[in-house]
């Protein structure tokens, strides 16, 4: 079977134009802290979530729906009422990482395909076989801590299908499990549905050298000229011991088109891009690339080669967790 | 309230492990929980002492529990964990791996790594036999008091993060490794120089956070010397203290006089600095805008 590309979409616009460009499926969220790209002007409205899944479906393409934030307690109705819209809207599934809101979605809206987010960092199989048995979920977004030999062992110990990320921004956390942003800003990817917020990013001109801040904390500084990175927190510079530099990774972005062959036979069922941040042009030409290549592998053809380099952050890529190299 | 000491977050020599064990069934604390929360590989070097520590324990009237690995991938830390679950010793589960291998029924307490944000996931694991939950770290302190409310209508008590680095991150990478240019499989131990971490600066030599293999905690070491009466209001029924390679026995014996009204507040945030006088105090994730700022004055002494 064809490998199913999952796109992200932060807007109409961008559903639209990923759907257009052949992605067979798209998520997104509502447009508030039920999901957790909750930026400024991105994700949908009630009434656009019923239309890009009507648009999406007539396309013959499926819609997942990302509540993927943690619930804050006292105010959990806000959650279930995203995902009582989802499912009103026909939505082909939801996406979460909480277990209460696993809890209330199995329970109180059966039929309601589930699928368990990256943010719920389930990493081997007791986990995932134990949420399938528990809330029934039927996919799991896999973390990006993970090896390729890792994922297959997973496969091969469960039913619960797979979806990999292998495009866009990269995590060097387990997933769900940072507070690196909320220590520095008072924002978190868990509670917020943002990280290293760009409300708190300055970038002071300093006698020619640019230092990025993040939370008042300088973690990058460059040269005039010279490209800045985001100053996202797990990819800042710093020093310990006698060293400096990038800790903890480096300002990369994540590229596994050329491990497609072996993420395949190593089970998974479909494979994601990440950037809901991301325009309606870049989203169209990752999928152009991405669908070309899954249909390249399923008709037998060579791989297409290195067509995505220059939409990569930074320009520097990497093939993270999954070629071992980690370990 | 109580007083909990959480698992101790470093690597340290297995005689030095015993000690804060020794030292501990004499101590002024309710509970203790020990074993290895980060790394597996860390695990053989005191393996064996285990078994008398939680028998001192119990025998001086502490409760105990043993906890899970943060963060269960490979083959050998999955048997592991199916195994602490027969060691017939409370469990703390720290991922959530470990509630496949758990007995059906058998009673379990939950650590702060596991994502307890509302009362949703409050409820689906006390139905699974939750009896007691550390909150993550980065919970405010008007989340604190609707889970301890909603904890004590399901018979769950809850505890805060009260005292130590912070847990801010765990990775499949190990950074101590990475730093001595090596990989996780080949990490020679790295991080056993490090009794408390290693500090992580800023480019403006500002420390910022600490590094402990797969680890990243705060640099600061949280404290809620100034937030006790707050928490106790809000039905918080222990302070998670976590060990530290200094004046620790201290520092719990501090929070048992401030607890006991002997001294007031301010006095156990004195007593940390007198026993580091280089550390940085946070309270930020409870009240302040973020997790490092801190209520007590100056951040920094």
């Amino acid at each position: 079977m064809v490998m199913e590309i999952v796109c992200p979409a932060g807007t109409p616009a961008a559903l639209r134009a990923a759907v257009k460009a052949g992605s067979h499926t798209v998520y997104c969220g509502f447009n508030d802290e039920t999901n957790a790209r909750n930026f400024p002007g991105l994700n949908f409205d009630r009434t656009e979530m019923r239309e890009g899944v009507q648009f999406a479906h007539a396309h013959g393409a499926k819609v997942l729906v990302a509540i993927n934030t943690f619930p804050r307690a006292g105010d959990q109705s806000i959650w279930h009422r995203a995902i009582d819209d989802a499912k009103d809207a026909g939505a082909d599934a939801v996406i979460l990482a909480d277990p209460g809101l696993l809890d209330y979605a199995a329970r109180r809206r059966p039929g309601l395909r589930l699928h368990l987010s990256v943010q719920a960092a389930a990493a081997n199989a007791d986990i995932i076989n134990f949420y399938a048995e528990a809330f029934g979920i039927k996919r799991v977004v896999l973390p990006r801590v993970l090896s390729v030999p890792e994922i297959a062992a997973i496969n091969s110990e469960t039913d619960v299908e797979t979806e990999v990320f292998v495009f866009g921004g990269l995590c060097v956390m387990a997933e769900g499990r940072c507070s690196l942003s909320s220590y520095a800003t008072g924002l978190s990817p868990n509670m917020n549905g943002v990280c290293s917020p760009a409300s708190h990013v300055e970038y002071q001109d300093n006698q020619g050298v640019l230092n990025a801040r993040l939370g008042g904390y300088t973690i990058h500084r460059v040269g005039k000229g010279e490209p800045a990175p985001y100053p996202t927190l797990c990819k800042g510079c710093f020093s310990a011991g006698d060293q400096t530099g990038h800790l903890f990774e480096d300002p990369v972005s994540l590229n596994a088109e050329q491990l497609i062959p072996q993420l395949q036979k190593a089970g998974v069922t479909a494979l994601k891009i990440e950037g809901r941040q991301r325009s309606k042009s870049y989203v169209a030409q990752v999928v152009r690339n991405f669908r070309s290549a899954v249909d390249a592998l399923e008709a037998g053809r060579p791989m297409p080669e290195g067509m995505l380099a220059r939409l990569s952050e930074g320009q520097a890529m990497t093939t993270g967790a999954y070629k071992k190299t980690w370990r | 309230m109580e007083l909990t000491v959480g698992a101790n977050q470093f690597f340290w020599t297995a005689d030095k492990w015993s000690a804060l064990y020794d030292d501990l069934a004499q101590g002024p604390v309710d509970r203790v929980v020990l074993g290895e929360l980060v790394c597996s590989k860390r695990l053989p070097f005191y393996q064996d002492r285990i078994p008398e520590a939680v028998a001192a324990l119990a025998a001086a009237d502490k409760e105990v529990a043993l906890t899970s690995l943060a963060l269960i991938t490979l083959k050998r830390e999955r048997k592991l964990t199916a195994a602490l679950a027969e060691m017939g010793v409370m469990v703390e589960i720290n991922d959530l791996t470990a509630l496949a291998h758990l007995p059906k029924g058998a009673g379990f307490w939950v650590g702060p790594l596991v994502n307890v944000y509302n009362e949703g996931t409050l409820a689906w694991l006390a139905g699974l036999g939750a009896k007691r939950v550390c909150l993550p770290p980065e919970l405010p302190i008007a989340s604190v008091g609707v889970l301890a409310r909603a904890g004590a209508d399901l018979g769950v008590a809850i505890e805060v993060w009260g005292h130590g680095r912070l847990p801010l991150a765990i990775s499949g990478r190990c950074y101590h490794a990475r730093l001595h240019k090596r990989g996780k499989d080949n990490c020679q131990f790295a991080c056993e120089d490090d009794p408390d971490g290693l500090e992580v600066c800023t480019l403006e030599d500002q420390p910022f956070m600490a590094m402990n293999g797969v680890q990243t905690l705060s640099d600061s070491y949280a404290c809620v010397d100034h937030q006790i009466e707050r928490l106790a209001e809000a039905g918080v029924s222990s302070l998670r203290l976590s060990p530290q390679s200094q004046g620790f026995a201290r520092l719990c014996q501090s929070y048992r006089d401030r607890l006991n009204g002997k001294i007031p507040a301010g006095a156990v945030a004195d007593e940390a600095r007198l026993i580091a006088p280089e550390t940085r105090l946070s309270d930020g994730f409870l009240t302040g805008e973020s997790g490092v700022t801190w209520s007590g004055g100056p951040a920094s002494p």
